[in-house]
């Protein structure tokens, strides 16, 4: 067993193996990076080619500067998928302890109720959003798609957060209680700090389909003032011609804010692995 | 004066009824340990006297008042944890000063107390130290830190001892009773042990099956047990139980000999055969074999006893229990 571990070859094999998935997943990146800063003839001529003093052109994030109102847009889809993760990570949590820690009357039943939506896709009741939406006015507003990524987001939460609650220990809850701490306190100062871990999983796993979602913002939200990035990149693609300098561009861009989205949850991730396994 | 008085108290879990008809009372400044084997209601009984389960019918009272419906914050007890329970974010100043801030005491009468507790418990360097950074015997010392500093009529004790190694048990036990001696609080504390029954406690309360089987000083309860269970129960190594029949011909009844009270005798009442034999140094406990029952000896002094060798034990008829076969003393 111990001899298996620290067998060279087996160590270069899995390290092999994990650059090379690494490789596969970076690799279309890449190549939206290095094309976006190539004129349009290169992209076509050679797109896997670096760009070089010929070849190199910021056209590209010239023409998104000036087409469109881009930091709106980006501003926009930063607001949705912040509030929209706030309000998955915060109503998920209380529901979750509220399941995981109270003895009520279904219990059980309210449980599987709040994880069935992990298995009905939401977008099947697009119709019905809508006509919610027209109804309380909300269309063209951010709000509406916050709304809808919260909804979408909770059941997988409350599912993951729940789990991981029932692990906190109860006496540490029956300490709080008998010191005097409200529940509240008890939920936010107690139990929230050692389900971190699984809070930016929740996190990381609504994060990237909000930020990269095209449905919702284009029938919830297409006014010019609420376009999220993705849906604000569109313009660039047209029906006879497509500005690729644009779109590789507006891509590149995209990927910058949940890159650091990213890289603080998965600090939190970290920093949360550790503090759990000193008990 | 009463510190704690339970009258009647029954505790149901849906249909599982966990608690049935308790009846205890605690003089002020008494040490009393409920014991029992697990799953017997003890740690239910804690919890119930604490406020974190609601007693589903009874009376529940602290000094003079009922507190049934009081929080546990209010009760004015305090808990100690088997699993520690020290808030993992906050230093131990800050764990044991908790329930004073929320108290909304002042500063000085915090700090005050904080200082006279850590003192107590050999805990002043650790002040600024987070949980995670102390070893479990200071976790405990802090966590019945934090119980003192809220100055409480009555100490609970959950099971506080069995996370630790046996050494630091045996020192913290100490600990806790000299605690005890110096407060001058009633404690209540619960416990498997039946050693740390016997050595801490003033009065010993034991449950089985929810049921209080017998409350009694240590001596009365190991000199006097009311049922074969709580003569079991008690003593260590345990009593041992055989039909009487064995020694008088058609005695239907069950006979109880302390380990201890057997010894070797030529022409002893029982004859025994040894398969296997522990030797102590001071004691030797030889455990052997009377027909298909297992009898265990503890023989004062060092023995050359062989294994598969056959013995002869004999008692003091003082000393021998009678219980009928439902279990009960005669």
């Amino acid at each position: 067993m111990n001899q298996a571990r620290t067998n060279p070859l087996n160590t270069a094999a899995m390290h092999g193996a994990l650059i090379l998935y690494t490789l596969i997943a970076l690799f279309p990146v890449f190549v939206i990076l290095i094309n976006s800063f190539k004129t349009r003839k290169a992209i076509f001529r050679e797109p896997l080619a670096m760009p070089d003093a010929d070849s190199f052109s910021m056209i590209g994030y010239q023409t998104v500067m000036k087409q469109g109102d881009f930091f709106l847009y980006f501003q926009n889809s930063m607001i949705v998928t912040v509030a929209s993760l706030f309000f998955v990570l915060l109503f998920g949590a209380m529901a979750a302890f509220a399941l995981s820690e109270y003895r009520f009357k279904g219990n059980t039943l309210m449980g599987l109720y709040l994880a069935l939506g992990i298995m009905i896709p939401i977008r099947i009741g697009t119709v019905a959003i809508l006509e919610m939406m027209v109804a309380t006015g909300l269309v063209n507003s951010l709000w509406a798609l916050i709304l809808v990524y919260t909804a979408q987001g909770l059941p997988l939460a409350v599912f993951i957060l729940s789990e991981f609650m029932r692990q906190v220990s109860d006496d540490l809850k029956n300490a709080g209680r008998i010191d005097g701490l409200s529940e509240y306190t008890i939920f936010f100062k107690l139990v929230l700090p050692l389900v971190r871990p699984a809070m930016a999983t929740v996190a990381v796993f609504n994060m990237i389909p909000i930020w990269n979602d095209l449905w919702f913002p284009l029938i919830l939200a297409p006014a010019e003032e609420t376009k999220t990035l993705t849906l604000g990149s569109q313009v660039f693609i047209g029906q006879f011609v497509t500005d690729w300098n644009a779109v590789l561009s507006a891509l590149s861009m995209a990927i910058l804010p949940v890159l650091v989205l990213y890289v603080i949850f998965s600090r939190q991730l970290i920093r949360g692995i550790t503090s759990g396994a000193v008990k | 004066m009463t510190a704690l008085t339970l009258t009647n108290v029954n505790k149901s879990f849906g249909k599982v009824h966990v608690l049935k008809d308790i009846n205890i009372e605690i003089e002020e400044g008494e040490f009393v340990v409920f014991v029992g084997p697990s799953g017997c209601g003890k740690s239910t009984l804690l919890r119930v006297i604490a406020g974190l389960e609601d007693a589903s019918s009874g009376e529940i009272r602290i000094g003079d008042d009922v507190v049934n419906m009081t929080p546990p914050s209010k009760r004015g007890i305090a808990m100690v944890f088997q699993s520690y329970a020290l808030y993992p974010h906050l230093n131990v100043r800050k764990n044991m000063s908790l329930a004073l801030k929320q108290e909304k005491q002042p500063k000085d009468v915090i700090d005050a107390r904080v200082a006279e507790a850590s003192r107590m418990l050999n805990l002043e360097e650790y002040l600024d130290r987070f949980p995670s950074e102390l070893s479990g015997g200071q976790r405990q010392r802090v966590a019945i830190g934090r119980a003192i500093v809220r100055q409480p009529k009555i100490f609970l004790f959950d099971e506080p001892l069995s996370n630790l190694d046996a050494a630091l048990r045996m020192n913290t036990r100490i600990e806790i009773a000299g605690l005890h001696a110096q407060l001058g609080t009633s404690m209540v504390y619960v416990t498997h042990d039946q050693t740390e029954a016997m050595t801490l406690a003033d009065k010993i309360v034991v449950l089985r099956d929810g049921r209080v089987e017998q409350i009694g000083s240590p001596m009365e309860l190991y000199n006097n047990p009311a049922n074969q269970f709580v003569a079991g129960f008690l003593g260590s190594p345990a009593m041992n139980f055989f039909p009487a029949g064995l020694v008088t011909e058609g005695d239907d009844r069950t006979m109880g000999v302390r380990p201890e009270d057997l010894y070797l005798a030529d022409d002893g009442a029982l004859s025994v055969h040894v398969s296997h034999v522990e030797k102590l140094g001071g004691d030797t406990n030889v455990i052997a074999k009377l027909g298909d029952q297992q009898i265990t000896a503890r023989l004062f002094g060092q023995h050359d006893i062989a294994e598969g060798q056959s013995l002869s034990l004999g008692f003091d008829a003082d000393n021998a229990y009678f219980f009928s076969p439902e279990g009960a003393r005669i």
